[in-house]
């Protein structure tokens, strides 16, 4: 026990004394989560748009009216001849553009059909097909006010309702998602790295002929980063509770008892890791290599799984980060309880257990 | 009189596939004694060495380290020896101080016992007003005498050296050499590799490996004798010049 606490006290030493490093620990969290949640989100707010208004009657400026009040639009430039179109694409400033025909609202009352072109800038496809759902959206929303005023029979209106987000925001599905990756990165690398710096300066040779057991070795080297991991989780969830107004939904107790065991998961990957690098630099590589970047494009965060090929499917079942966001998400944002969420927790616990044991075995005792 | 064993080979071989790092070396090393094992680079002494440490199975032939099985007792063997490696070990980014109690703690020292230790060390390495430095601030030659010192603190049985005064300065070997006659006062048996000639003169015996075989094994002065030689340097490179191997 005694050369356990020793040894944890020490490790505690390298990481306080390593000052560039530790602000990077303790400052990744916050300013990600915080780029994610403000910046980088794949909710496209504000777009210019232009309209060509060839009617400028109540209906058309009801419409280019609320699509400028609408949080996706800004109305900015209005054009004159059909000829202006292509260049204010072309000069870039407008993503899309509202076409209203001669006698919009003349039609619309008589013949009871009215046309309007949406022309988006599809060379972002993904953005195209988004805005022109939001204004498609608006658009509808006006026109089931004018429903709502003349008698139609037989109507069929959907009623929307977004479950657990019902804004639609996109931080409900990054904070998870950021949660996943910095927990996996920093557990996992600084671990690595933690066993490796030890081969590198050639301690390693001095503690294995000491008789420092090889168990208290690997629990003592784990714990601080642990510690650590704990501590970037209560900056996260503060951080996206109080900036971010993303609420934890469920227990808060049951969010962090899965975090820890994802932590301990992702720990069990650095001493995995640290088994088969020599150099601070190749585990820490290898580190961002084999998981950053499965948990970016197999986490399930970013792409939806379900889109994907099956082999890709198949392949992120073997990423940690798959269960632990499905997990996150099931409990901060849907607030669901254990019994939602045991079959994921159990196979953190399983993939832990198998990398324990495999990289225990593994440690090698011995130079040769 | 009949001196205590502390280090028995017999027959003791390494393999690495095809090569053969250690061929069949014998020897014992008496209790107290400063034992010299010399030899080029690639001789194979520093596996030899890892084997009787425990940090590395022989593939054939017997050793015992103070009492104790290199095959299966290492955990015994690791009680009772102290080990300093070829490449500094000591922690940079520690004081002097969190490097001496961390290695003492690992070795299970009391805490007592530590601080009464910890003391006449840095008085004996005239370290005192450095005790809270960093050990990256501190000259080579220190560090290494530190390494030593924190290898003997434990009071070992057996101190393995390994090419401990590599680039170090002349005056500052000197002085690392003092303090291994010290140890080998104490009784602490000092197992040393080396390659500076002139420190094999310093050793009760030495043995010469050449291509992992053990050439000759004697006091300096039998050795020079024998080998109608002057120095040291001169029954080193008689024996050395057949050698195949040439490095690491």
């Amino acid at each position: 026990m005694k050369q356990f606490i020793i040894f944890v006290k020490k490790e505690f030493y390298h990481i306080f004394r390593d000052r560039k490093s530790l602000l990077i620990i303790f400052l990744m969290p916050i300013v990600q989560i915080i780029l994610f949640g403000f910046a980088l989100t794949n909710e496209i707010k504000n777009s210019n748009i232009a309209v060509l208004d060839n009617s400028k009657d109540e209906a058309t400026l009801k419409i280019i009216q609320r699509l400028d009040a609408s949080r996706y639009f800004e109305v900015n430039t209005y054009l004159h001849a059909q000829a202006d179109i292509e260049n204010i694409f072309k000069s870039g400033k407008v993503r899309m553009v509202v076409v209203f025909p001669p006698n919009f609202y003349q039609s619309l009352l008589h013949s009871n059909k009215a046309q309007i072109q949406l022309l988006a800038d599809a060379s972002d496809p993904n953005t195209a097909t988004t805005i022109t759902q939001y204004a498609t959206n608006i658009i509808n929303d006006y026109q089931q006010e004018l429903n709502g005023q003349t008698n139609i029979p037989y109507q069929i209106q959907p009623q929307l309702r977004m479950l657990y987000n019902p804004q639609l925001k996109g931080t409900y599905n990054f904070v998870p998602g950021v949660m996943t990756m910095i927990l996996v990165l920093i557990a996992a690398m600084m671990t690595s790295v933690a066993i490796v710096r030890e081969k590198e300066i050639n301690t390693m040779e001095v503690i294995l002929v000491s008789p420092l057991k090889p168990l208290l070795f690997i629990v003592s080297k784990a714990i601080p980063y642990i510690f650590l991991s704990l501590v970037n989780l209560i900056t996260i969830l503060i951080v996206s509770v109080t900036i971010l107004d993303v609420p934890v939904k469920g227990n808060l107790f049951l969010l962090m008892a899965e975090s820890l065991l994802f932590i301990i998961t992702s720990v069990s990957l650095g001493l995995m890791i640290s088994n088969f690098t020599k150099t601070q630099q190749e585990a820490q590589m290898f580190s961002l290599m084999s998981l950053l970047l499965p948990t970016l494009l197999l986490g399930g965060f970013m792409f939806p799984i379900e889109s994907m090929p099956w082999p890709l499917q198949a392949i992120s079942n073997i990423v940690p980060s798959k269960w632990f966001y499905l997990i996150v998400k099931d409990v901060m944002i849907k607030g669901l309880g254990f019994s939602q969420v045991w079959k994921e927790s159990l196979v953190l616990v399983t993939m832990s257990l198998v990398l324990l044991f495999i990289s225990f075995k593994k440690f090698k005792t011995r130079l040769a | 009189m009949m001196k205590e064993i502390v280090i028995e080979a017999e027959g003791l071989t390494k393999k690495f596939g095809d090569f053969i790092a250690v061929n069949k070396i014998s020897f014992n090393v008496e209790k107290g004694e400063i034992f010299g094992f010399l030899g080029a680079n690639g001789a194979g002494k520093t596996t030899a060495m890892r084997m009787l440490c425990g940090l590395s199975i022989p593939s054939s032939g017997k050793a015992a380290v103070a009492g104790f099985d290199v095959y299966k007792q290492t955990e015994n063997i690791k009680q009772n020896i102290g080990y300093m490696s070829q490449k500094f070990s000591l922690y940079e980014d520690l004081t002097v101080k969190e490097n001496i109690r961390f290695y003492a703690g690992i070795y299970g020292m009391s805490r007592a016992s530590v601080k009464e230790k910890m003391n006449s060390l840095l008085d004996l390495l005239k370290m005192s007003n450095e005790e809270n430095s960093l050990v990256k601030s501190l000259p080579l030659g220190w560090k290494q005498k530190l390494a030593f010192s924190v290898a003997i603190m434990h009071q070992p049985k057996i101190v393995f050296l390994d090419e401990p005064t590599g680039g170090v300065d002349p005056v500052t070997r000197r002085e690392f050499w003092n303090l291994i006659y010290a140890a080998a006062e104490k009784g602490i048996t000092v197992f040393v590799t080396t390659h500076y000639m002139d420190e094999a003169e310093y050793c009760n015996r030495v043995s010469i490996m050449v291509d992992g075989v053990i050439e000759a094994l004697d006091t300096p002065t039998n050795l020079k004798k024998n080998y109608k030689a002057v120095s040291m340097v001169e029954v080193f490179l008689q024996l050395a010049r057949g050698a195949t191997r040439s490095s690491d």
